[in-house]
């Protein structure tokens, strides 16, 4: 499996990706053969059903929404590049990177980058809001079915009113990150990915 | 006899002269105990102590005399002096009282608790007794190691076991691990080998000191102290990482402790150490930590399973949590494993399932019994650390003593370091230098140490004393020396210090929703870490143990709702805290009400006033059922407590909400007056209200011909509740007012007063309606459950 798989992937691509995600040479190869081993069909791209194949992620709340995630606006297939982009959030953040390289801009597993990600999982209709509606439904979601809908939809208006600091009765996304201010971003949304 | 001690009374004992005052002659007073008691014990009874004891037989003797002779001929003492029937009791409550006097003392010198910390206070205080007691001629008490180990370490251990904060425990397990075993070995054979290659120098004089004493004494003083690091890092309020690891380690280096103090002790007087022992002491190692946690977790399991069935028995609720976890101390400590560990695995299997099952009061009683009991126990081990230190046979050893110190701090200062560069490849958030050096400064030594030295054979270890002394100098130096300099150090280096802010509910729906998502990710990796199998116990725990542990509908309940409802409670609390008091109309105390009222907005309410004729025929018709309440009490019994109806869940206060809304709009009673609740901390409601057991009364269906007062614990800015409040706006009871836009945030009862009516109403007994109508006056509903949130600010 991995001789076949690593000769898939051109060194060029690796580079690429490295530029790009900042993962390292072998933690590349290794989600390479990962992906390849997730791609039944075999055409270099992973599509829903793909994805939908991992028993734990049927069972975990959040699954589709998190393999929506990997794919781009209006595609059913994503490639080993779109693959990694997504993976690149959860990449942990290192000191060293701050000084690497200022014009790049913010690399993908920045603290910012991170919470946007999370945000957009939230926020489906990309309106830049995270509405009672979808946070209803996030909660539906992770709570289960034992619950009513008007103790969810308490504690929906709750966690607005909370957060909301513009009165538009919605959580955007400054909000959202003044909320988690206190939370260890950092650390919760980062995944030792083994050298 | 006691030698007579001018009693003043002290002039005002909330003054510092006359807490000094009081102080002092308690201090007396026990010094005047115990010379009596120090004396009779000895051999050589001085004369006038004498005469006490020849009293004693002289009256027993008579006693014989008269049952012989049938008369008798001394009078029949009116007064008599029976000091030895009481005196082990005695002596205890006399010294849990001093050092609770001096907890109290202490923070009545305000620059002198922020300077010092108490640790250091409490082995002055101790010292001085022991002084004192010397100087009186008597030989002080010592700190009884089996007294230590068996009454007074187990409270701290289970207190901070209970709350041990788990998920940044877990998190940082292997850290946590890393310093506990091979932190703990490293600083033991470091200081262990070192003191003996020191020890063999010519003109030391300790050349008499083997290895494997050396290696024993490493041990014992190479382990962090959990009681000492408590009481500093308790008052330097540091960040929650640091924190844990500190203290983790302190805990978790009980293990190794053990091992190697038996290992060393078995050997020592044989002298030599194969390779087979170090073997077996590896293996030793094992069975110590695995079966001190598995004993640990078997007694927390049990504990959880028998806090399901108490639920008509709340009374006894606490003693279970502190029986099953004591005997997992005892029983690991029975087979020699290691008894902490037991400790804070009971506590930490045992917690949320207990805290499911069991009451809001037993929850308080718990806690604070915890806290009382740990309190007092830490106080008495550092005053009577300081009382040993004046009482124990010392050998003072330059050398030894002043290599220990320094090879203590060194040991400590490498390992730390060397320890942080390794685990650093494999931590996320990796460890800064500035966390490395308030974990090196952290590593205090305490009773432990000095009570296991105490322990040693004087046969088997003829520097015993010598021991004694180093152990007694290196935990003053870092108690005190480490201890007084830390919290400036952590001012200096701008270390983070702990977030007082309670958990918002943002933060957990977050939390939970980034946990699904990187467990969602790491399977989508394939990468098998910390969140997947964290996922994985959550389940098997919701699907298998919940189950079974956990009485009725919670054990369905997602942690989410518990979350939201443990915070709903709390604020409701706070609000009534904080909102009563106030005049009358406008502030209106705390409502059960499952929404957030918003506190930043009550300029923004329109509240309607109440005429002063109204208010006045309002405080008229309070004062008058107030007085009836109070003739009304039900007989005390001191087996039952007033039923917690708090328990039956959140989903009844719902609906009892709900039906309160509909009985507004239901009743068309005139006299309906419905009153906030009045200033809750006038004594006399809170006496009402605590003592009105509403199981005695029979509920009252039809509420028509009775001027009920119905103080509905509405929210302060919530426009609807104070529409349903007022009487004489005959809106119909329609609390119509769009509360959306306004307040935003009582949108959980809306659906039913926003006409909604709720067809569930109909179908509820008429009991639940009555259920929050706190009633003063009148037989109030069955259990009253607003009552239980004045509880906890209720002495």
């Amino acid at each position: 499996m991995g001789s076949r798989a690593s000769s898939l992937l051109r060194e060029e691509d690796i580079e690429e990706i490295k530029k790009e995600t900042g993962f390292s040479h072998s933690q590349i190869t290794r989600l390479y053969s990962r992906f390849h081993s997730l791609d039944k069909g075999e055409n270099g791209a992973l599509s829903r059903e793909d994805f939908q194949r991992i028993p734990e992620l049927a069972i975990n709340p959040l699954g589709d929404r998190i393999i929506n995630a990997f794919f781009p606006e209006g595609e059913d297939q994503v490639n080993f590049r779109g693959f990694m982009r997504t993976l690149a959030h959860f990449r942990p953040v290192e000191d060293n990177e701050k000084n690497k390289d200022p014009n790049a801009g913010e690399p993908l597993n920045s603290r910012t980058n991170k919470l946007l990600f999370a945000f957009r999982l939230y926020d489906l209709d990309r309106d830049d809001k995270i509405s009672r509606d979808e946070l209803l439904q996030v909660l539906r979601m992770m709570v289960g079915v034992n619950i009513s809908d008007e103790q969810l939809g308490s504690i929906a208006d709750r966690t607005i009113q909370e957060a909301d600091t513009n009165g538009d009765m919605c959580i955007s996304f400054s909000e959202f990150i003044k909320v988690l201010e206190k939370v260890d971003v950092e650390q919760k949304m980062s995944i030792r990915f083994l050298h | 006899m006691i030698p007579r001690v001018p009693f003043r009374p002290a002039p005002g004992h909330r003054t510092l002269m006359g807490r000094g005052l009081l102080m002092f002659l308690i201090m007396t007073l026990i010094l005047g105990t115990i010379l009596p008691l120090g004396a009779s014990s000895s051999p050589d009874v001085s004369s006038r102590n004498g005469q006490d004891n020849h009293n004693h037989s002289h009256r027993s003797q008579d006693h014989e005399g008269k049952h012989h002779d049938n008369k008798s001929r001394k009078a029949f003492p009116v007064l008599e002096f029976d000091y030895q029937h009481v005196r082990i009791p005695f002596e205890i409550a006399l010294w849990v009282l001093l050092a609770s006097l001096m907890k109290l003392g202490f923070h009545l010198i305000p620059r002198l608790s922020s300077i010092v910390p108490e640790s250091c206070l409490l082995i002055v205080v101790g010292l001085l007794v022991g002084g004192l007691i010397k100087l009186v001629g008597e030989s002080p008490p010592v700190l009884d190691s089996k007294v230590f180990f068996l009454y007074l370490l187990p409270p701290i251990i289970l207190d901070a076991g209970y709350f041990l904060p788990i998920r940044p425990f877990s998190e940082n397990l292997g850290t946590i691990l890393m310093f506990a075993v091979v932190g703990t070995l490293w600083n033991s054979f470091f200081i262990g080998g070192l003191l003996y290659a020191v020890c063999q120098i010519e003109g030391a004089n300790l050349l008499r000191v083997d290895l494997l004493s050396c290696l024993l004494f490493g041990a014992i003083i190479s382990a962090v102290d959990p009681v000492a690091v408590l009481a500093v890092f308790e008052e330097i309020h540091i960040n929650e990482l640091l924190h844990i690891l500190v203290f983790g380690e302190s805990l978790l280096n009980d293990a190794v402790t053990v091992v190697l103090y038996h290992l060393f002790e078995e050997f020592a007087g044989v002298g030599t150490v194969s390779v087979v022992d170090v073997f077996l002491g590896i293996l030793s190692f094992l069975v110590v930590s695995m079966g001190g946690v598995l004993v640990g977790a078997i007694y927390g399991f049990l504990s959880a399973l028998t806090s399901r069935f108490t639920s008509h028995q709340r009374v006894i609720e606490p003693l279970f949590v502190f029986m099953y976890s004591y005997m997992a101390y005892l029983s690991a400590e029975i087979f020699h494993l290691s008894g902490i560990m037991a400790l804070i695995a009971c506590g930490a299997v045992m917690r949320p399932y207990v805290e499911a099952n069991i009451s809001h009061k037993s929850h308080t009683t718990i806690k604070y019994f915890l806290k009382m009991w740990s309190s007092v126990s830490e106080t008495l081990i550092f005053i009577f650390l300081g009382v040993s230190t004046v009482a124990g046979p010392h050998q003072w050893n330059w050398t030894f003593v002043v290599m220990t110190v320094i090879l203590c701090l060194v040991a400590r200062v490498l390992g730390v370091v060397g320890l942080t560069y390794v685990i650093n490849k494999f931590r996320i958030v990796k460890l800064t230098t500035k966390d490395q050096f308030i974990i090196a400064y952290g590593g205090l030594r305490g009773a432990i140490a000095f009570s296991l030295v105490f322990l040693l054979d004087k046969d088997h270890f003829p520097d015993k004393h010598m021991f004694l002394t180093a152990i007694i100098t290196i935990i003053f130096f870092t108690v005190f020396v480490q201890g007084m300099t830390i919290r400036p150090l952590v001012d200096l280096l701008a270390v983070k210090k702990k977030q007082e802010t309670k958990r918002s509910i943002n933060e957990e729906i977050h939390t939970q929703f980034l946990d699904h998502l990187l467990t969602g990710i790491e399977d989508i990796c394939g990468h098998y870490g910390h969140h997947h199998w964290k996922d994985k116990l959550n389940r098997f725990n919701k699907k298998y143990i919940k189950k079974c542990l956990i009485a009725g509908e919670r054990s369905k309940e997602p942690q989410l709702i518990a979350f939201y409802h443990k915070m709903e409670m709390k604020q409701a609390i706070e609000l009534v805290e904080s909102g009563s008091g106030a005049k009358l109309p406008s502030a209106m105390p705390s409502t059960i009400s499952l929404q957030n009222i918003q506190p930043k907005k009550p300029a923004d309410r329109a509240l309607p006033q109440l005429s002063k004729g109204r208010e006045e025929e309002i405080r008229k018709i309070l004062r008058n059922n107030l007085q009836r309440t109070r003739q009304r009490l039900q007989s005390y019994n001191r087996h039952t407590l007033v039923a917690d109806p708090y328990e039956d869940g959140w989903k009844e206060i719902l609906l009892k909400k709900k039906k309160i809304e509909l009985e507004k709009k239901i009743s068309q009673m005139n006299n309906y007056l419905t009153v906030p609740a009045p200033p809750s901390d006038s004594p006399t409601m809170a006496r009402a209200r605590l003592a009105s057991d509403p199981q005695a009364w029979r509920v009252k269906p039809d509420t028509d011909n009775v001027p009920t007062i119905k103080v509905d614990l509405a929210s302060p800015q919530s426009p609807e509740s104070v529409n349903v409040v007022d009487e004489f706006g005959k809106r119909g009871g329609q609390p119509q007012r769009e509360p959306e836009g306004e307040d935003g945030g009582l949108t959980m009862k809306v659906p039913s007063s926003s006409g909604k009516a709720p067809t569930k109403a109909d179908s509820d007994d008429p009991r639940e309606q009555q259920r929050l109508m706190r009633c003063l006056s009148d037989p109030g509903p069955a259990p009253d459950e607003e009552e239980d949130d004045d509880e906890p600010f209720l002495p």
